[in-house]
């Protein structure tokens, strides 16, 4: 019998989709599963596309999948939609427009809801990326809706992150958070079709250009494209520019490699640090008769729940006189 | 933070008719009591409906049709999944068929048919009481 781990590197879509599922489920049990198949990760460019919704990402992902198919890459694609804060379910409906490419055995695309967890969809879609770099996967797209702090912090730690924008929505650029704005590297306007594309363009160039020094020390200049993803139109156009700056990472010093790579790694040790450390304390005190307990004083009156939180919390942190 | 699985459902519609009115209102319903819905659109054929089964690892595939292709496309579904290895993917079916169609495809191994004379309540009480996260 294969390992989990043997099977994910060996390609086994089942097992693959099994990991992903119980990654984001938070079993316990992936940790030793993840830990094996580590070492055959960093090999795949990951790339992240978000933007407003509907501003045409899926499709222009399903695009890309056609493009870098073309090239002899095999792809995965992670498409990321919201889940529901009042029933805890999701619609996801991102496949919808990657149809045609079900039936590629080169790609494999995978649906995922942020399920508002803390921190958990960052956790959880960097686990998956590691399951489909370490199947095999040479391009890795990931899909996120640019609104939550979380969505965006997932594609932060892409190798290229992709901001579309739309033209025509007034404030379209300036609604673009600062976060986000520092995270792009290249600005696709997509549905160039519409009017107001070449405002919205020179609005970017604008708060892009702010910062020359950065640039004249030879910082990547984030390029500003146009396309019409649903006509194909200005694709190939963005893939070249994804090469470009994956030219420009890689060709850039060791130091400067090396560097980049320890901030990196240095906060997604944190990340993780940060979330074990709340699950694991967290679970130490509500996991506990005494929490029961005091659920049950609360109910009837005996004590409030101030108290009853300083009461568990304290102690379980070593802070109580 | 560990937590309680999510039930994953695939809502498909193989066929050619050509709108899929239905098959979103299901996914709305399914979404609000809590459940993971991938939807897919229209027009996929069976091979495609499974691949896509499979990549999303979803516990149920909720097939809707209209066009009276049920007859031929859910049963390939079904033996589709049982090639690829992956029958513990339970399959649904909903529209309006005749009688002795609902009894030919619940022999053929689809576990559910739900008729428009079916709730929305009632089809995800069903989904909740058989449908346990793989
Ligand atoms: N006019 C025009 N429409 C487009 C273009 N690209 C995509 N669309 C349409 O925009 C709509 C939304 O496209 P999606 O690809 O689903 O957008 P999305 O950003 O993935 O949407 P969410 O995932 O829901 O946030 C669809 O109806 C597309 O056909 C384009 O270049 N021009
Ligand atoms: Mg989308």
């Amino acid at each position: 019998m294969k390992s989990t781990a043997e099977k994910v590197v060996a390609g086994d879509i089942r097992a693959v989709a099994r990991l992903i599922r119980d990654i984001d489920d938070g079993m316990p049990e992936i940790r030793e599963v993840l830990k094996e198949i580590y070492p055959y990760t960093g090999k795949a460019y990951v790339i992240g596309i978000t933007g407003a919704p509907g501003a045409g990402k899926s499709t222009l992902v399903d695009r890309m999948i056609t493009h870098l198919r073309k090239e002899g890459k095999t792809v995965g694609v992670l498409a990321v939609d919201p889940t529901s804060p009042f029933s805890g379910g999701a619609i996801l409906g991102d496949r919808i427009r990657m149809q045609r490419h079900s039936m590629d055995e080169g790609v494999f695309i995978r649906s995922l809801a942020t399920r508002g967890h803390f921190g958990g969809l960052t956790q959880s879609t960097r686990g998956a990326i590691d399951v489909l770099d370490a199947m095999g996967k040479d391009f890795i797209l990931v899909e996120t809706v640019g609104v939550g702090q979380d969505e965006v912090e997932v594609v932060k730690s892409a190798h290229t992150t992709i901001i579309v924008v739309v033209p025509g929505m007034g404030d379209d650029v300036q609604a673009i958070k600062a976060g986000i704005l520092e995270a792009g590297d290249i600005f696709l306007i997509n549905k160039a079709d519409r009017e107001g594309a070449e405002k919205t363009a020179g609005d970017l160039r604008l708060m892009i250009d702010m910062d020359q020094e950065k640039y004249r020390k030879g910082a990547w200049r984030p390029p500003i494209l146009k396309a019409q993803a649903v006509a194909d139109k200005g694709v190939a156009e963005l893939v070249e520019e994804i090469h470009n700056h994956g030219r420009y990472l890689f060709e850039t010093s060791d130091d400067i490699k090396l560097g980049k790579k320890r901030v990196r790694v240095r906060e997604e040790l944190t990340d993780m640090v940060e979330k074990r450390i709340l699950e694991e304390v967290i679970n130490n005190i509500t996991k506990t008769a005494e929490f029961d307990r005091a659920v049950d004083s609360i109910v009837s009156g005996d004590t409030d729940p101030y108290t009853a939180c300083e009461e568990l919390v304290l102690p379980a942190l070593g802070l109580s006189e | 933070m560990a937590q309680k699985r999510k039930v994953r459902i695939m809502v498909a519609k193989p066929g050619l008719d050509g709108h899929d009115r239905g098959a979103r209102i299901i996914a709305r319903a399914y979404r609000d009591a809590g459940f993971e819905v991938i939807y897919t659109g229209l027009h996929q054929t069976p091979e495609e409906i499974v691949e896509a089964a499979i990549q999303e690892d979803v516990d149920m595939i909720g097939l809707s049709s209209l066009a009276g292709a049920h007859k031929y496309l859910f049963p390939r579904v079904l033996e589709i999944l049982r090639e690829k290895g992956a029958e513990d993917i339970v399959v649904c079916g909903g529209g309006i068929f005749p009688e002795e169609d609902i009894a030919a495809l619940k022999k053929a191994g689809i576990k559910e048919i739900f008729t428009p004379g079916s709730s929305l309540d009632e089809i995800v009480k069903w989904v909740e009481d058989n449908i346990k996260p793989r």
